[in-house]
């Protein structure tokens, strides 16, 4: 009985647990406040990393710039918490202003998709890669919002809790989505586009609607950033900041949310670990700037597959689609010799 | 009853003239296959049927509809499917996912019903589930539906590439030479499937094949292409005693 229960809500009663420990664990000072600002920012890279998936990795194209919509999560989230909510409210409302957020990247990813997924190929690696230029010197030249100089007056509203329930929605939907019809729909677009609408697949809507899902985490993952930092300006959301999101995806494997955790988890210890490492050294942080485009050559040459790609931790797929074991419990009936 | 009327359809790839002024009149439950050389234009026929590529000039009416301009997935839920000259499977997913795919247009839970896990999401996934298994046990496929695609041998990958089609609830197969790199044993299998399916399943079925063996014994009506043009049409007996057809195709056969 007992076992059986637990069978059932492991899952739910481990993530409680965890969500618990995000509480206690920093108010008791068992994590300095260090080590909790990496783990809060291994659980943003997280939501991005599974963003940047979804259309790297699932749907086969190429986006390269993500933080584009990443820098619009974070501006709407800020504009919102400092002018808009008031005071009193902010931390109730948080969570609605990081939806709002993830929204209105959401939309703007709307409007990239439809021009860009009307042809196949390169296309939309150009097109993104153009939208995070603009994106940036857009703000650049928005005084109202601070221009090059940045936006800030955000209370430190991202706590360890509420990354970790991020995180967990964030892996529940993409989930939910890629174990759906959309979600094979898009795999199959990424197998072999022309068989797929070939079979019935209508390309175009599992891609704009992949596209629009992506867009949306990546813009939860800015809002989060920007109330941990309490600081925006342009330059966090460059070229830079996208390729490091390719790098924890192509590290983790395309394809995979397990991998993406994996990813993530791991790119963002090996750069502070980095960061630590020059400090004592005392070489200049510039250098942390060829790890990343140095460590995505890498994967792209030794291992392109990353750590897991095209696999899946068996607890995040769907009972539906997990290989079914043979019957354990029934016996074999006996070889007559 | 006619299911399928293909009128004076042309198509120039640039300056090349890939097919000219085809006709076809698809009576319903009829086995019809097209014939030709390489590079007669025949699959060019199937993507300009299917909406892969728009003709330049001419009519497809199928069931009294005008299917010219229309993307292709909803050419395909209408009720034509197809199979292709080098298989073409989702080669990373599953067997079963490769089946579940083909229900793309069948599946009414929305976007957000589907990412929430709502209780009617999660009947009609156990319905395609479980549909999918039916059709892969009909196929005999059904033992291998956790196995990537690409894994499976060569004939069974055919197979489920027939199996795949039909699971759009066709009433039109086009069948692009599904007999290509099989040995004769695996040929004989294949005649016995298409026949099968096509009872099964009330199929049409349109073929285009290379293999003498597989045309002759099943098609009813044969047409010839050679550089986009027909150039015969008539019962298997007739095509083998044209004299136009020897020389075309058939006549380069023998000296080879």
């Amino acid at each position: 009985m007992i076992a059986k229960l637990w069978n059932r809500w492991k899952l739910q009663l481990i993530l409680l647990l965890v969500l618990v420990l995000t509480i206690l664990l920093p108010a008791v000072g068992v994590i300095d406040d260090y080590i909790n600002l990496v783990l809060k920012y291994i659980g943003i890279n997280i939501i991005l990393t599974i963003s940047l998936n979804l259309v790297n990795g699932y749907m086969g194209e190429f986006s390269v710039g993500h933080a584009g919509f990443m820098a619009v999560g974070a501006y709407t989230a800020s504009l919102l918490t400092v002018l808009v909510v008031p005071e009193a409210l902010n931390p109730f409302l948080f969570p609605l202003v990081i939806i709002a957020g993830g929204v209105v990247a959401g939309i703007f990813g709307l409007g990239l998709a439809f021009p860009s997924f009307r042809t196949r190929g390169d296309y939309l690696a150009i097109v993104t890669l153009a939208f995070n230029m603009i994106i940036k010197s857009a703000l650049e030249n928005i005084e109202a919002i601070g221009g090059p100089r940045g936006f800030m007056g955000m209370s430190k509203l991202t706590s360890l809790f509420w990354v970790f329930i991020w995180v967990v929605i964030t892996v529940w939907l993409a989930r939910n989505f890629i174990f759906s019809n959309y979600g094979r729909g898009v795999q199959s677009i990424r197998e072999d586009e022309t068989a797929a609408g070939l079979v019935s697949v209508n390309t175009r809507q599992a891609k704009v609607l992949t596209f629009v899902f992506s867009a949306f985490l990546a813009g939860i993952a800015g809002g989060l950033f920007a109330h941990e930092l309490q600081f925006i300006n342009p330059r966090s959301f460059t070229i830079a900041k996208s390729t490091d999101m390719l790098v924890m995806v192509y590290l983790g494997g395309i394809g995979s949310l397990g991998g993406s955790i994996l990813g993530a988890t791991t790119f963002t210890v090996v750069s502070e670990g980095l960061r630590s490492l020059l400090q004592v050294l005392g070489i200049s942080q510039e250098w942390r700037q060829v790890f990343a485009p140095l460590m995505l050559i890498l994967l792209m040459l030794f291992r392109p597959k990353g750590i897991m790609g095209l696999r899946e931790w068996r607890f995040l797929i769907p009972q539906l689609d997990r290989k079914k074991e043979p019957p354990a419990s029934k016996p074999q009936p006996e070889v007559a010799s | 009853m006619s299911l399928l009327q293909v009128e004076n359809m042309t198509h120039w790839f640039g300056g090349l003239r890939a097919v000219s002024e085809f006709n076809i009149d698809l009576n319903e439950g009829e086995l019809v296959a097209i014939i030709g050389p390489n590079g007669a234009g025949k699959t060019t026929v199937f993507n300009l049927i299917t909406g892969v590529y728009r003709p330049t000039e001419g009519k497809v009416v199928f069931q009294g509809k005008e299917l010219v301009g229309q993307p292709t997935h909803k050419i395909i839920a209408g009720g034509i499917a197809r199979t292709f000259q080098n298989i073409r499977l989702f080669r990373e997913l599953t067997v079963m996912d490769n089946i579940r795919i083909a229900n793309y247009a069948r599946v009414h839970s929305n976007p957000l019903a589907s990412m929430l896990r709502l209780p009617a999401f999660q009947r009609e996934e156990q319905e395609i589930y479980d549909r999918s298994l039916e059709f892969l046990a009909i196929f005999g496929l059904d033992g291998l539906y956790d196995q990537p695609a690409r894994n499976l041998p060569y004939g069974q990958q055919r197979r489920l590439e027939i199996a795949r089609a039909l699971a759009t609830s066709p009433k039109l197969l086009l069948l692009d030479e599904p007999a290509a790199g099989m040995n004769p044993a695996e040929i004989v299998q294949l005649i016995d499937l298409i026949l099968m399916v096509r009872k099964r399943f009330e199929l049409t079925i349109l073929l285009i094949e290379h293999q003498m063996r597989v045309v002759m014994g099943i098609a009813e009506r044969i047409k010839v292409l050679d550089f986009g043009q027909t150039i015969a049409e008539g019962t298997p007996r007739e095509i083998q005693n044209n004299p136009r057809v020897i020389e075309a195709y058939l006549g380069e056969e023998e000296t080879a």
